[in-house]
């Protein structure tokens, strides 16, 4: 179990890093996909079969090939002669460094790293399936969830048409454009 | 036997990456990648938080679907805009994009 985890780490952090310093964005895209899959993976294994199905079905399914759209409608993306960087990059670095030291050692304080000492997850019965059911309950009761879910139906609904209206093209200079 | 301090360490770094992806890199589709990164590194966080403190409940899972809701309509919104102003200015470098400062 620990050498999965720890296979499974390192492929999610190299392509991870991946993203954010290769120079050719396409390939970016493909490693971020890899990095969801390694995400997907770690939820597997945190014994959460819906998160892992969900983050198969709306990051790699819809998210990543959002972005490969968007990448292949902006031309000049795919130029890669230029330094994809910034002039802040080293100053970035340098803060997000110490802000994984800091979580770390915050992190290290609570729980500690040897396994022997923190031991594993508390034992579940069943967890998958009743993890699910209690979704499916909690969603739709009126004392529980019911608010923040359709609030997040109505999201959805408004950012799908908000975007399709920013994004479509002028109408107004097409209409002067044909008369 | 995973402790929980190493998905916090891994998700810790995940995000980490992220921020500096969001911070280092010039194109703005490269920005909105990283910030999905930083969004799945809350959710590891969220699902190792319940599975170790609080399996029974499902609270912790629907924080993390609504968490990955709003990483969704974040992301079409912000493609959306990133094409539009790509229509306008023919660029979609961070950089270059001062339109609302003069």
């Amino acid at each position: 179990m620990q050498i999965l985890f720890i296979i499974i780490s390192a492929i999610t952090l190299v392509s991870a890093v991946l993203v954010v310093s290769v120079r050719n964005l396409f390939h970016a895209a493909l490693y971020m996909m890899l990095s969801f899959l390694g995400v997907a993976a770690l939820y597997a294994l945190l014994e959460s079969g819906f998160m892992a199905a969900t983050q198969l079905l709306v990051y790699i399914g819809a998210i990543s090939i959002l972005v490969i759209f968007a990448i292949m409608m902006t031309r000049r993306l795919m130029q890669t002669t230029e330094s994809p960087f910034n002039s802040q990059w080293g100053m970035s670095g340098f803060v997000s460094a110490s802000l994984f030291v800091l979580i770390g050692a915050i992190v290290l304080q609570v729980y500690p790293l040897d396994p022997a000492v923190a031991g594993g997850a508390p034992p579940a019965e069943e967890l998958v399936t009743n993890t699910v059911n209690q979704l499916g309950v909690a969603f739709t009761s009126a004392d529980q969830l019911v608010l923040p879910f359709e609030l997040a139906s109505v999201l959805l609904l408004v950012a799908l048409v908000g975007s399709i209206i920013i994004a479509r093209p002028d109408v107004e200079a097409e209409v002067e454009d044909e008369s | 036997m995973i402790p929980l301090s190493w998905y916090l360490i891994v998700s810790a770094c995940l995000f980490c990456i992220g921020l500096y992806g969001v911070m280092a890199r010039r194109n703005a589709v490269a920005m909105l990648m990283a910030v999905e990164l930083t969004l799945n590194a809350v959710n590891i966080n969220l699902i190792a938080f319940w599975r170790y403190n609080n399996p029974g409940e499902p609270i912790g899972v629907a924080w993390a679907i609504f968490v990955l809701t709003v990483a969704a309509a974040e992301a079409a919104v912000g493609l959306a805009l990133i094409i539009s102003i790509y229509r306008q200015r023919d660029s979609v470098v961070a950089e270059e994009l001062d339109i609302l400062k003069y």
